[in-house]
């Protein structure tokens, strides 16, 4: 294996990684499901494309541009769709990022199926670590903080947090922004990596898969998604000499961490805290009692019903 | 000759319509007692194409036994689904996501095995139905079509009359309502989410085989349940009669669109109603009005 090989793997980490940290913050911290984020890492994709291709904008602004281009957009969903529950969010979400690549599709100015090519090569190891050390430090940051707790007191129970003056609307809100505008970057490093993107490369499977990384690297742990991203970018590639084999034992073992290990690597423990016993313990009982929790509400919702 | 037009199209749109609501109903049944989304449904649907395919091409099969034959086939991947997969989960009372997740891990699973094993290449069915049209007035149908909705309106009324009319069926009703109460009534909860998977898996792989007979087989042929899924919800997820009335509107919509329109905005419209339908009223056209869903 050459170096460069190596390179181009963790590049693909460093992309991925922006838009698992997001969707770590959506799903993980604030309890939110989305399968739409494919579309808005392909809003980031192709507005930053755009932007540099035909505008002449450098990278670093058009990158930004389509951050908070995607930002917006993620605004205009949220508003529409956070009052919705549950599963519905979730289809609403599948929806939304459908929607985006059909559009993309039929869109000639964006070149439709063709999409758009000759994008300036410009994202490389040194762009992406320092996106990724900006993203994951400010996540860090955000989850630590009293708006981070007040995110994290959603998941736990919506009503209770409300009950406590909490804003949930606006704090899931925040959640959602802030996850698009991190899918926006992703996507923007994405095009001025490969040079070309194209509407099919942003389908719903994508998004599935970034769900299946914040699932396996443990909800509510940052340290769990980065490590997560990892395992999960490197091993199709490990695996690459079994061919079609290769998404038959992802999928089988998506079912096998499902079934056996609920809460992922690290549900809800951070890499620091692995040196510290009794805070792992902690950390470790209180993600078991997530999950049991979130049995409760679903047989509370039964028996309203 | 406009007239003629329209309604040649509205035939097209309701042999459509019967692919999707043979779909759709699965989806409903499954969410009206699990409450989640089973996207493992388009794995079945696409091996129930397969086993129809191998049936009539390899194994020589008359048409009527295959068809049989892809309907059992296809329950019983269903059923199999559901006591290895989702079980486990129902027994340590999982919420709702892992559900999903694990569906969708299902069916990359089997898109991914019959890639493996049987090969990515599309396949076309033998032909069993004339190509000559049958002509009522000036409209010609297609044999093919006639079949898709004569076998969606047996199968369909079949299911409702089990649903309404049998005591499994009332069974099923009442899981619909809660699972706790009907366990406290003497409902066999376990053996009720069995035939659900069943009914669906059935329903499911005679929607497969017509759907492969009336274009090719392929293993991506499952993605096809992405716009019936859109249909459940159209009409009301957990609803019976609301995901056939959506099933049927939505293929007419579907293939107004693309006759009047653009074939283009096909696709695109079908999302478009989803995410206005869950804007608007989320509980669907006919859907059950409970408040921790809207």
């Amino acid at each position: 294996m050459s170096w460069y090989y190596i390179e181009g793997i963790l590049i693909q980490c460093g992309y991925v990684l922006m838009v698992v940290l997001g969707l770590s913050l959506l799903t993980g911290f604030a309890g939110l499901f989305s399968f739409g984020h494919a579309g808005f890492m392909a809003i980031g994709a192709y507005v930053s494309a755009i932007c540099t291709t035909k505008f002449g904008l450098s990278f670093l602004p058009a990158l930004l541009l389509g951050g908070v281009v995607a930002g917006v957009v993620g605004a205009g969903l949220g508003k529409l769709t956070l009052n919705l529950k549950g599963d519905y969010f979730c289809i609403a979400t599948l929806g939304f990022g459908e929607a985006v690549r059909l559009i993309l599709e039929n869109w000639e100015y964006v070149g439709g199926a063709r999409g758009i090519s000759g994008i300036p090569w410009e994202t490389n190891l040194k762009s992406v670590i320092i996106a990724c050390a900006i993203g994951t430090l400010a996540l860090m940051a955000l989850v630590r903080s009293r708006h981070g707790r007040s995110i994290i007191a959603i998941r736990e129970d919506e009503l209770a947090a409300e009950m406590s003056g909490i804003n949930t609307f606006r704090y899931k809100m925040i959640a959602l922004i802030i996850s698009a505008v991190y899918a926006g970057i992703g996507g923007g490093l994405l095009a001025h990596y490969m040079t070309y993107i194209q509407p099919k490369m942003f389908q719903m499977v994508k998004s599935t898969e970034y769900t299946i990384i914040v699932i396996f690297g443990g909800l509510g742990s940052v340290t769990g998604s980065i490590i997560g991203t990892f395992i999960l970018t490197f091993l199709p590639e490990m695996l690459r000499s079994l061919d079609n084999w290769r998404l038959v034992i992802y999928g089988l073992a998506v079912i096998v961490i499902m079934v056996i290990r609920p809460r992922g690597l690290m549900g809800g423990v951070e890499l620091g805290d692995i040196f510290r016993l009794p805070a792992r313990r902690r950390a470790a009982k209180l993600a078991e009692e997530r999950i049991k929790n979130m049995n409760g509400e679903s047989a509370g919702e039964e028996a309203q019903r | 000759m406009e007239m003629e037009q329209f309604l040649q199209q509205m035939i097209n749109g309701l042999s459509l319509g019967s692919v999707y609501a043979l779909m759709a109903v699965g989806y409903s049944l499954v969410y009206s007692i699990m409450n989640f989304s089973n996207f493992a449904h388009g794995g079945v649907i696409m091996v129930g194409a397969y086993i129809g395919y191998f049936a009539m091409t390899a194994a020589n099969m008359p048409f009527w036994m295959a068809f049989l034959l892809c309907g059992v086939g296809a329950g019983l991947l269903a059923v199999l689904l559901e006591l290895t997969v989702y079980t486990p989960l129902r027994n340590r009372n999982a919420p709702f996501l892992y559900y999903i997740i694990s569906a969708m891990g299902a069916s990359i699973f089997l898109e991914n095995f019959v890639i493996a094993t049987i090969g990515p290449t599309y396949r076309t069915y033998p032909q069993v139905f004339s190509h000559e049209p049958f002509r009522l007035g000036s409209l010609s149908l297609s044999r093919i079509d006639l079949m898709i909705i004569a076998v969606a309106a047996i199968g369909l009324i079949t299911l409702v009359i089990i649903i309404d009319k049998t005591k499994i069926g009332l069974g099923i009703r009442a899981s619909s309502f809660s699972i706790k109460a009907s366990q406290l009534m003497g409902v066999n909860v376990n053996f009720t989410i069995f035939l659900v998977f069943l009914l669906g898996g059935i329903l499911a792989g005679f929607a497969g085989m017509l759907f492969g007979m009336k274009y090719t087989v392929y293993p991506t042929i499952g993605n096809i349940t992405t716009k019936s899924f859109v249909a459940a919800v159209f009409g009301g997820l957990g609803s019976l009669p609301g995901a056939i009335i959506g099933s049927v509107l939505l293929g007419i919509i579907e293939v107004l669109v693309s006759g009047y329109l653009s074939s283009n905005f096909r696709d695109l419209i079908a999302f478009l109603i989803l995410i206005s339908i869950l804007i608007i009223k989320p509980t669907g056209l006919m859907g059950k009005s409970s408040e921790d869903k809207a």
